[in-house]
């Protein structure tokens, strides 16, 4: 066991957990921020994605000890009052169904139109390859990308 | 206006018996004073009354006019907890916009079928929903009427107005809810005509999309409880194993592990609900305070595992007789598949036979044999399997994703030996359920493992543990054959279905009732791998099979593939063959027309490959056009024409995202999905050898139209999923020049290879 310092959406917070401990846990388990969901623990999924220095990461990957010390963002975290524009697009088309896989989705795609404002199709299937939708909402996702690249040039 | 009784599930409008509760708080507050408005992703403050008014077990109105509808059944995904309020509101006659949807726990007294399955949620609901509005308007118009001291009949209602026409005096419901809920609940009460919904057909936003989007708990696994351990399941190896010994002390040392042991969730002696499918009853627990920690515990436990010799020895009977070496009852893929095949091409138990189809294959000028497989699938719902349960010496609280809880609460009853009324669940959101869900043992377990510890739990699987853990979609396989004469008319037409270990046929669907002479016949095969519903059972192979069939021997008559189908269905319409026809010739005809137009089939220059599928299933039809290209030896898939006839369509927006996720999902199964099995033990285990279909696999674009015809709504949930499959295949045909047989389709694919058009 060990404390670390984090920056978590802005905030510094303490844990005292094992090194190893994956920050998705940490999020999880000890801070019980749980809108970063587990889905498959291998990065293969996405349902865990934060922005690590502003990049999309999944946090089942990555052990507390490197996220110490770096800007971490979760989806509580991607605005202040839940209105960041992908969040915004994401309910203009009403994108979820169970929805469980949604906050790793939108953290993908904010991270990508962060660095890609506006991003051509193949773009945005290549960023979101990564995250799964059990139920398919695919062609939302997509549109909801567009709505939010179209209102963040605007 | 239709006058119903209100008789039928009386218990629910006493008003008495409302839900004390509504959810179980679960770390946030549930009734959040801000919700989006319909025009977008906007907030609109909504003030929380003073006091609640439950007019019935349905609902309750505040006193500045906010109104609580408590919706009934799970949400899995399929968006009833926006639809199933809307019904209700409709009738209760108030503005959206001033409801707040909260999840109702388990309540028999008051609702009836609390589960999610077989696409009925809304049609099972129909009546009862809007009979709960309806009855709670009338008691609210009868304590206006009777304050203004006029006849209920000058009263109207408009978005929780009451106005009085002679006077011009209005009300809101929240002045008057608290008289309302003294009034004695009306015998009779009457429903609107279709012509006067100002709801039901408008599109309104999934009530936790705010919640889904921000991230706020809603989920079981999100689920956080002072002094709650965590526990998690170590299961054998393999199906067709069980516990033998362990080694513990070691692991028990390690940080965070409070406690290894055993449990037996179904004991021999007792009396299982049918929900109550699990492969592994006798399971290791490893307890402790985190998450990370008991996963790192499992890994290093030692486990030593034995052959269940009664869940083996059936299994090598069965690979004995087919002539196998070496049987020893743990089952593997190739001798599955071998079985199949094998038993496929015998005569099996006869469904339904229409005329003399054998005398009309003897004397076949043609006949076309054709046989298709498809593997065991696991769910994988994205949210893994998990329950919370908090059982102290008197009351069990089990909180968490279910799709049965009427059933789990009897499993309890069972396992624990607690009444009913001591049994409390409460049912979260669900990341999913496509029919996993249905079975709870992950519930018992929970009970069990929490009343050993003596303490709230929460018992999580792992995506591993999830996977494979069974409960799978069945193999199936399926034998065709047409007979045609030497005028290349179809004479008779035979269907041989099978599976482990059960059958997907339904001998009473189309084309049963559109040919003279019809065979259908089923079998199935044992096996020690559980299995279970699977979005849309048995119809999520046997339809994509049959469409597939019936588009080659279209091709082999000659004939364009949806008039033939066409043809058939006139004949089944006009004059059809027997008297179990399960389907409505007409609307299945519809959705193939509509679709062959919206897709501009009969232009027939497009430059894609095209195929056609259509299906009934769960109540409702539907039909699919998919267009595709193969491009550098990937299917790439341009467009998909969807047309539904499921009846009145509650909430369209809504309705047209399951259209299209179910679409998705059919082809990413067909294409894509398996789990195979080697000694019993599944190959695949996480998403790094799973295939789900992802983002760049997905349609460019789907289409969905439904048809309007004011009938009362059927399912939706399923119906989009199988025929889909059916489309797939045969523009996979279009599109390569072969046909695809074996699903997962992109097996045969890859096969394929330098033979495709490009």
């Amino acid at each position: 066991m060990a404390e670390f310092n984090l920056t978590i959406n802005g905030k510094n917070l303490s844990v005292d957990v094992d090194p190893k401990t994956p920050l998705l846990w940490v999020l999880r388990d000890h801070l019980k921020m749980v809108g970063t969901k587990y889905g498959c623990g291998i990065a293969q999924c996405g349902a865990c994605t934060v922005h690590f220095n502003g990049s999309a990461v999944r946090s089942c990957q990555l052990p507390i000890s490197s996220a110490a010390g770096n800007e971490i963002t979760t989806i509580e975290g991607l605005s202040e009052n839940g209105d960041h524009p992908v969040q915004k697009a994401w309910l203009e088309h009403d994108v979820p169904q169970c929805g469980y896989c949604q906050a790793g989705q939108i953290m993908s795609a904010s991270a990508l139109l962060k660095k890609n404002p506006s991003p051509s199709d193949e773009e945005i299937e290549n960023a979101m390859n990564g995250n799964i939708c059990r139920c398919g909402t695919y062609t939302r996702i997509k549109a909801a990308i567009k709505t939010a690249s179209d209102s963040q040039i605007a | 206006m239709s006058k119903v009784k209100t008789g039928i599930g009386r218990r629910s409008f006493i008003k008495s018996v409302g839900v004390a509760s509504g959810g179980l708080i679960i770390g946030f507050n549930w009734l959040a004073c801000k919700r989006a408005t319909e025009e977008g992703g906007e907030e609109m403050a909504m003030q929380m009354p003073d006091e609640w008014f439950e007019l019935n077990g349905y609902l309750k109105i505040g006193d500045n006019g906010i109104v609580t509808i408590y919706s009934p059944n799970p949400e899995i995904g399929q968006n009833v907890k926006t639809s199933m309020p809307m019904i209700v509101a409709e009738e209760l006659d108030v503005d959206w916009n001033n409801v707040i949807v909260e999840q109702a726990p388990l309540n028999t007294d008051i609702f009836t079928r609390q589960l999610a399955g077989g696409s009925q949620s809304i049609r099972q609901g129909w009546e009862s929903l809007r009979t709960a509005g309806a009855t709670a308007r009338q008691m609210l118009l009868t304590a206006a009427a009777k304050q203004w001291e006029v006849p209920v009949s000058e009263l109207t209602v408009e978005e929780g107005v009451i106005k009085h026409k002679g006077s011009d005096k209005t009300m809101g419901y929240g002045e008057i809810a608290k008289a309302a809920a003294q009034v004695e609940v009306p015998e009779e009460v009457e429903l609107k005509d279709n012509d006067n919904f100002k709801i039901i057909g408008t599109s309104r936003k999934n009530v936790d999309a705010k919640k889904i989007v921000t991230g706020q708990p809603l989920y079981g696994l999100d689920t956080y409880k002072d002094g709650m351990l965590i526990a998690m399941l170590v299961q054998p190896p393999a199906f067709g194993m069980e516990f033998k010994s362990m080694d513990s002390d070691k692991v028990k040392e390690m940080p965070g592990i409070v406690d290894v042991f055993t449990i037996d969730t179904y004991p021999e002696d007792m009396e299982k609900e049918w929900s109550d499918v699990a492969a592994f009853s006798k399971l290791v627990v490893v307890v402790g305070e985190s998450t990370w920690q008991v996963m790192q515990a499992k890994k290093e436990l030692k486990v030593e595992w034995d052959l269940n010799p009664k869940l083996t020895e059936q299994i090598q009977i069965l690979e004995k007789s087919a002539g196998m070496a070496g049987a020893t009852g743990l089952e593997s893929s190739d001798i599955h598949n071998t079985l199949m095949a094998e038993v496929g091409e015998k005569k099996s138990e006869v469904v339904r036979k229409d005329g003399e189809p054998e005398k009309a294959f003897k004397n076949a000028a043609r006949v076309i044999e054709r046989s298709y497989t498809c593997p065991f699938l696991a769910h994988n719902c994205m949210e893994p399997m998990n329950f919370f349960a908090d059982v102290t010496s008197d009351k069990a609280l089990l909180l968490g994703p279910i799709q049965t809880p009427e059933y789990a609460e009897k499993s309890v009853n069972k396992r624990l030996g607690f009444d009913l009324e001591d049994i409390d669940i409460q049912m979260t959101r669900m990341g999913g359920g496509f029919g996993r869900r249905l079975y709870g043992h992950f519930l018992v377990e929970a009970a069990v493992i929490s009343q050993k510890m003596g303490k709230p739990i929460k018992l999580v699987y792992s995506r591993e543990d999830d996977m494979t853990n069974g409960v799978y979609r069945p193999a199936y396989h399926v034998k065709y054959r047409a007979a045609l004469d030497a005028n290349n008319k179809l004479t008779a037409f035979h269907v041989n279905a099978g599976g482990i270990p059960e059958s997907p046929l339904f001998a009473n669907r189309f084309p049963a009732g559109a040919i003279d002479n019809y065979l259908a016949e089923s079998w199935s095969l044992e096996s020690n791998i559980s299995t279970g519903a699977f979005r849309a059972p048995r119809s999520n192979f046997i339809a994509g099979a049959e469409q597939s069939f019936l588009d080659e021997l279209a091709e082999e008559m000659g004939q364009d593939p949806i008039q033939f189908r066409l043809d058939m269905l006139k004949r089944a319409e006009s004059d059809p063959v027997g008297e179990e026809n399960d389907y409505d010739a007409k609307r299945y005809a519809g959705v193939l027309k509509v679709a062959r137009d919206r897709s501009g089939w009969n232009n027939g220059s497009s430059s894609q490959s095209r195929g056609v599928s259509a299906y009934y299933c769960h109540n409702s039809y539907v039909a699919q056009i998919l267009d595709m290209t193969i491009k550098n030896n990937e299917p790439l898939i341009d467009k998909v024409t969807c047309v539904v006839d499921c009846g009145i369509v509650v909430n369209p927006d809504a309705a047209k995202n399951m259209v299209e996720g179910g679409t998705i999902d059919g082809i990413g199964h067909a294409l894509y999905s398996e789990i195979t099995f080697k000694d019993g033990a599944p190959q695949k285990s996480n998403f790094d050898t799973y295939n789900l279909i992802r983002h760049k696999q997905a349609p460019k674009k789907i289409d969905v139209h439904f048809i309007d015809n004011g009938v009362d709504p059927t399912g939706l949930g399923e119906p989009p999923f199988p025929p889909v499959q059916g489309a797939l295949a045969n523009a996979l045909y279009k599109a390569t020049g072969k046909r695809f047989y074996k699903q997962p389709f992109v097996n045969e694919l890859k096969n394929a290879g330098s033979d495709l058009k490009t």
